[in-house]
């Protein structure tokens, strides 16, 4: 079988109060799935790896075929949990090592 | 070679300074290295200079922009003669059909843009991108409906912007994207907005040009016609002899 690739986006958060995991991986969900719907969003392989509540930087991981949907999704993205916010990507990478370098 | 961004609509209230230099620190902070600010009154020349101070402040090169709303030809073009050498962009929102076309095929006109709640105006067919591929105008997309709207009317801004998107690429005129946005928390860094491209059917490059080639080419263009020296495109005056 062939191997998936993946890519990982180191993101910034911009909200008053950083957001918990799930409200923040729900707002992606739901920003995915109000652009491309429900299939588009399965194919994403769209996972949270980590938060840093003090940052505000958040790690996803998705596929790599799926990376031009959920950066065009992240973009849409207005308010996390009722709140005005928005999502900005500081890079993406191959690997989580690679990743957090960037974002040092 | 890395690019130089730009955002060529961004809306202010010149009544309010601290709003319009928290616009101004956010444009620089997200990396963009030239921004236009859209006033909802006309701009007078000391406005001007305040703004292009606090952009040279925040590390950012202002450019003037006009914005108008003709109802007909004679009024498109009475208010090119009046302002096209005090603005280096000129933009031009097409309320009906007689007006887009005329915009199109005048090469004082820079950008192109249309409404983005009321498709009946959206009048960006063919035969417009004929017109405007023949001059120098480019259609410039604004992001912000598309992060405001949602359901049936962002479905509908999208079909309507891909098929526009389609016939620019076809008849190779240039796309321009930007913010159209009053508030900070709308703003998108470059590469975020240019993401916005693919939604519209804009591949990687094409996005990519729509927010940093593409606007930066007319501003340049505008700069040296404005230019005391400039005489046709391609030929300046670079000394003067002596009679």
């Amino acid at each position: 079988m062939k191997r998936v690739k993946r890519r990982y986006l180191a993101l910034q958060v911009e909200r008053e109060l950083a957001p918990t995991e799930r409200e923040l991986i729900d707002a992606v969900w739901a920003a995915v799935t109000r652009l491309y719907g429900e299939v588009g969003a399965s194919q994403t392989g769209l996972a949270l790896i980590d938060l840093n509540l003090e940052r505000k930087v958040a790690v996803i991981r998705v596929t790599l075929a799926s990376l031009n949907i959920v950066r065009a999704s992240l973009a849409t993205i207005t308010s996390i949990a009722g709140k005005d916010a928005s999502v900005r990507v500081l890079s993406v990478s191959g690997t989580i090592k690679a990743l957090f370098s960037n974002t040092k | 070679m890395t690019r130089s961004f730009v955002d060529l609509h961004l809306r202010v209230n010149l009544a309010d300074q601290q709003a319009t230099q928290r616009l101004i620190s956010r444009a620089a902070n997200l990396g963009y290295k030239q921004i236009s600010l859209a006033s909802t009154s006309k701009l007078s020349g000391e406005e001007k200079a305040k703004l292009k101070a606090m952009c040279r402040e925040a590390n950012l090169d202002f450019v003037s922009r006009a914005d108008f709303y003709p109802h007909s030809e004679v009024e498109l073009t009475r208010f090119l003669r009046r302002f096209r050498r005090e603005f280096e962009v000129i933009c031009i929102s097409c309320d009906n059909k007689e007006v887009a076309r005329q915009a199109a095929k005048d090469r004082r006109v820079d950008l192109l843009n249309f409404s983005s709640l009321d498709y009946h105006k959206r009048f960006f067919d063919r035969a417009e991108a004929e017109l405007a591929s023949g001059c120098l105008a480019a259609l410039e997309v604004d992001v912000k409906p598309l992060l405001v709207l949602e359901g049936p009317p962002r479905v509908r801004l999208l079909m309507s912007l891909r098929r526009e998107v389609a016939v620019a690429l076809e008849f190779h005129v240039p796309l321009v994207l930007s913010s159209g946005v009053s508030e900070e928390r709308f703003m998108r860094s470059p590469r975020d907005m240019a993401s916005l491209g693919y939604l519209i059917g804009l591949d990687e490059v094409s996005v990519l040009d729509a927010v940093s080639t593409n606007p930066a080419t007319i501003v340049s263009r505008n700069r040296e016609k404005l230019g005391s020296g400039f005489v046709a495109p391609g030929i300046k005056v670079i000394k003067e002899g002596k009679a």
